[in-house]
């Protein structure tokens, strides 16, 4: 790879665990001051992924460079890194004051130096006076706060966060969600973090990586990875997607169920010729009932079978009214429901906005536990 | 993107090479001393007196004509039989008692519960002497309750056997009480809700779920009676059992290959109950939920009244055995003339080694204490927290868990054969106050070291990871956070390993001197003397001295604990 001035690049990574493939020749670069997500399911690869960069379970194979130095096969003591762990891994005997002050007391800064810094950081991260409480005596949050204060203070060019949120509460998690992502920012501190929760890797990131089965399934911003998902498993992954059954029906034009579509770019059938089994994807928030009739582009007549009160909006399962009787799903907001009076049983025509639908060639069996 | 995963493998490149840190280097030199001494302290040993078994008594090799010899002697032959009708009786018998203990003290609302936890444990002070001893100033031939015995002797299968309980009680008991702890308080309530009987919720839920340890208590019962030396050795009159065979043989008879062919005959049950119980206990870990809810008994007047009725009986019998022996000690001249002296512990008027004795065992507890808990807490942590250097990890896990399959008396002989051996460059420590030290530390190296390695499996095993990240050196972190938290362990461990050390006698009684003689050795030397008033009142030392040593560490474990509530608790 040439030098595109990536501060963190990782080049063609593989870890195995005895027979067990974890990473498989992952390749990846990060800029300076980027804040980017690994996201995925269990089991993905991403924490492998970070633990590998930290030197904590180090590669089998693989080069990566941070800075410009070849850090491949170095200890975790003689890299450049500050982690958080979603366990906070914060010490128990000793007080907050001490635990922030850990690396600085080893590095033999002088007192009033390494005080002036612990108040400076417990500040930063919004826990100013907490200093001579134990962790046991901080809820969940301010411990990771703590956990994090202690990260920075020595300055690292890496911020690592391994599931920093999974263990809060909803509330408290989505709070220091934007606290963490204002601080990465004031900071400009290049940073990287592990999550499963694609909410927290949306309104976080600068870039996600979504990993599947050890390899990176695409990297992009989190506009792209919505709305653009390069692979069914992205689609998927991130967001809820219907997956339909079609066929090709010529370049940009799909059947459903007998219907044809138009479908505006977005399209990755891998060049199937007509007749040939595709995937249309449509988001259920991105289906139209609202002015439409059975005239408007990419009209769908269908029939409700079930409306799912989620809140701020119904999730309504339909099904398509040719013979295939395909399922699908559409969210559709209170104030519709009440003025289009949409109830179990009626007919409604929907359109699928043409780009807006995403095509993929291969046929794809959607698990609903993912969803 | 999704290229990048599919790009032309690149594997053709070599493995990463992992820079191993100063740090690491560090770890694994200590965790290779540590290794070195568990091999010089009992693979080694082990290894001579394996091989003295095959050789005659020029150390010529000889094949199996030792063994040949073994089992076509009737009269050893036997003790084969005898050890294990006494073995299982007495298992048989103990996890009875120590079941219903236990249950009595989980399952019912029975008043004075910790006292009746503090009496059972109270055996766990006493060489396994003392009570032989007890038992004959109740039921020997002038004992207070001889009658009751019907007219069959104390000295006997019966009195090894009721030794034997009283000796390996307090173990059964704390296995089943961990066991019951355990169990979880949903199954009886959904039992209750099903409409089940109290009966039948007994069989289905109680039971299933103590099977793991109840036959882990059999196992570890097992194991102690079997190689349990200081009952038979006291009790037994003509009715042998291995380990005494294996103490004939060496002491009486001098007659090493043929006592390094019993032991190695009493490895064999050793070893396999080691290995049936390891098994076992891999199974209990994975029925373990941490969703259970602990088990609330409720008031029950007539059940609560039986166990604490049983309760009552079993602590009225152990210290029975205790006040006997407390009360003859200090009693001038048994059967006739009953007043009280401290005649009896004027030791330095008998054999044994006198007063001497009683400090030598001191300094001996002392000194295993502090080595053994500095080295097995170590060894532990390296075990448990070291990166890398797979092969070591493993080899020494299983150097530290070795020591628990070998009894005793078949350390103690191995290591007449390793360290008196003319080419040995470590023979000068035969004969000294260091080898009887090495020698207990490794005798209760495993099941300190087990101690160890659950404290530490309770901490964040990030701790390490963020340290190295702050550039803080392991031995830092060691200091400031894993000895702090584990301070509890610590101290248990250290307790234990003194108060072994102080009771034990199987291992040592091979290796002591005349100038390193052991209050435990001295009881069985006193008894075997005759003199069994001053054996009484020495091994009453010990207990006094074990028991002050527990006192000292609740108290230390308490004020600890108040000291350091606000980080412990949450």
């Amino acid at each position: 790879m040439a030098d595109n001035g990536a501060y963190l690049k990782v080049e063609n990574l593989t870890k195995k665990f005895g027979d067990f493939t974890a990473l498989k020749n992952i390749s990846l670069e990060v800029f300076e001051g980027e804040f980017v997500c690994f996201l995925g399911p269990s089991g993905c690869g991403k924490t492998t992924l970070l633990r590998a960069i930290a030197g904590l379970d180090i590669q089998t194979f693989g080069r990566i460079e941070q800075a410009g130095r070849d850090i491949s096969g170095l200890p975790p003591s003689e890299r450049d890194f500050g982690i958080v762990f979603q366990s906070y891994a914060l010490f128990p005997n000793l007080t907050v004051n001490r635990n922030v002050a850990y690396g600085l007391e080893n590095r033999k800064t002088p007192k009033p130096e390494i005080a002036a810094k612990v108040t400076e950081l417990l500040l930063l991260v919004g826990m100013p006076e907490q200093g001579d409480k134990y962790p046991a005596q901080l809820s969940g949050g301010q411990q990771q706060r703590v956990a994090l204060a202690r990260a920075l203070a020595t300055s690292p060019g890496l911020l690592l966060l391994d599931e920093p949120l999974s263990a809060l509460d909803a509330k408290v998690r989505a709070r220091l969600r934007h606290e963490i992502k204002d601080l990465q920012l004031k900071l400009g501190v290049t940073t990287i973090m592990v999550t499963h929760d694609q909410e927290e890797a949306l309104t976080m990131a600068d870039r996600i990586v979504v990993m599947n089965e050890g390899v990176i399934e695409q990297v992009g911003t989190p506009e792209d990875i919505y709305s653009r998902p390069k692979s069914p498993f992205v689609a998927d992954f991130v967001g809820t997607m219907n997956f339909l059954a079609g066929t090709a029906n010529g370049k940009g034009r799909v059947k459903l169920d007998g219907i044809e579509l138009a479908a505006n770019g977005n399209t990755d059938d891998g060049g199937a010729a007509p007749g040939e089994a595709i995937t249309i994807c449509i988001r259920p928030e991105d289906v139209v009932t609202r002015g439409v009739t059975r005239d408007t582009d990419n009209a769908v007549p269908a029939v409700v079978d079930n409306l799912e009160f989620l809140g701020s909006f119904y999730r309504i399962s339909l099904h398509t009214q040719g013979p295939d009787r395909t399922g699908f799903r559409a969210d559709f907001s209170i104030n519709l429901m009440r003025d289009l009076d949409i109830s179990e049983g009626r007919d409604v025509v929907v359109s699928f906005p043409a780009d807006l639908i995403r095509i993929y060639g291969e046929a794809f069996i959607h698990s609903d536990e993912t969803v | 993107m999704t290229g990048t995963a599919t790009l032309a493998p690149a594997l053709s490149g070599l493995a990463v090479k992992e820079k191993v840190s100063r740090e690491d280097w560090i770890m694994r030199g200590i965790l290779l001393a540590i290794a070195l001494f568990l091999t010089v302290s009992i693979l080694l040993p082990l290894y001579f007196l394996m091989s003295k078994g095959f050789q005659d008594k020029d150390g010529t090799f000889t094949g199996l004509a030792n063994f040949t010899e073994f089992f076509s002697t009737p009269a050893l032959f036997y003790s084969i039989q005898n050890s294990l009708v006494i073995t299982l009786w007495t298992s048989g018998i103990v996890l009875i008692l120590a079941f219903t203990f236990a249950y009595g003290l989980t399952r019912s609302c029975m008043p004075f519960k910790s006292l009746f936890k503090g009496i059972a444990l109270v055996p766990i002070l006493m060489p396994s002497l003392l009570p032989a001893i007890s038992l004959v100033y109740f039921f020997g031939k002038q004992g207070v309750i001889t009658s009751w015995l019907f007219g069959y002797e104390i000295y006997g299968p019966i009195g090894i056997v009721m030794g034997e309980i009283i000796y390996v009680f307090p173990h059964a008991m704390t296995i089943m009480l961990i066991a019951m702890a355990m169990s979880d308080a949903r199954l009886y309530e959904a039992s209750e809700a099903l409409g089940a009987s109290k009966l039948k919720t007994f069989f289905t839920v109680t039971l299933p779920g103590m099977r793991y340890g109840l036959v882990s208590a059999f196992f570890v019962t097992f194991t102690l009676v079997i190689t349990d030396f200081g009952v038979p050795k006291v009790l037994g009159g003509k009715y042998n059992v291995l380990a005494t065979d294996v103490y004939k043989q060496v002491v009486g008879r001098q007659d090493f290959e043929m006592g390094a062919v019993v032991s190695m005959v009493l490895l064999v049950p050793a070893v396999l109950a080691f290995f049936a119980d390891r098994l076992v206990q891999r199974k209990q870990v994975a029925m373990l939920s941490t969703r259970a809810v602990p088990y609330v008994p409720k008031p029950s007047r007539g059940f609560d009244m039986a166990m604490l009725g049983f309760c009552g009986l079993v602590g009225f019998i152990i210290l029975a055995i205790l006040g006997m022996a407390f009360f003859a000690s200090f009693v001038k001249f048994w059967p006739y003339d009953l007043t009280l002296g401290l005649k009896n512990y004027q030791f330095d008027l008998m054999d044994g080694g006198g007063w001497a004795s009683y400090f030598n065992s001191i300094e001996l507890a002392s000194w295993t204490a502090v080595v053994g808990t500095v080295m097995i807490f170590i060894g532990a942590y390296l075990v448990e927290k070291s990166n890398g250097f797979q092969a070591g990890r493993s080899a020494m896990q299983f150097l530290c868990i070795m020591p628990m399959a070998v009894p005793g008396l078949v350390l103690g002989l191995a290591y007449i054969f390793f360290f008196n051996h003319p080419d040995n460059p470590l023979g000068f420590l035969y004969h000294t106050m260091p080898i009887l030290v090495i020698c207990t530390v490794t005798h209760f190296y495993t099941v300190a070291h087990l101690t160890a390695v659950t404290a530490l499996k309770q901490m964040d095993p990030e701790f390490e990871s963020v340290s190295a990240s702050l550039k803080v050196p392991f031995y830092k972190t060691f200091r400031r956070v894993t000895v702090p938290v584990c301070v509890p362990a610590i101290l248990d461990i250290s307790m234990y390993l003194f108060v072994n050390a102080m009771t034990t006698v199987s291992a040592v009684v091979f290796l002591y001197s005349p100038d390193t003689t052991l209050a435990s050795v001295a009881v069985l030397n006193m008894d075997d003397a005759g003199d069994t008033a001053p054996a009484a009142a020495m091994g009453m030392m010990i207990v006094i001295t074990a028991a002050g040593v527990r006192l000292i560490h609740s108290l230390l474990t308490r004020s600890l604990a108040r000291r350091t509530q606000a980080w412990r608790k949450r």
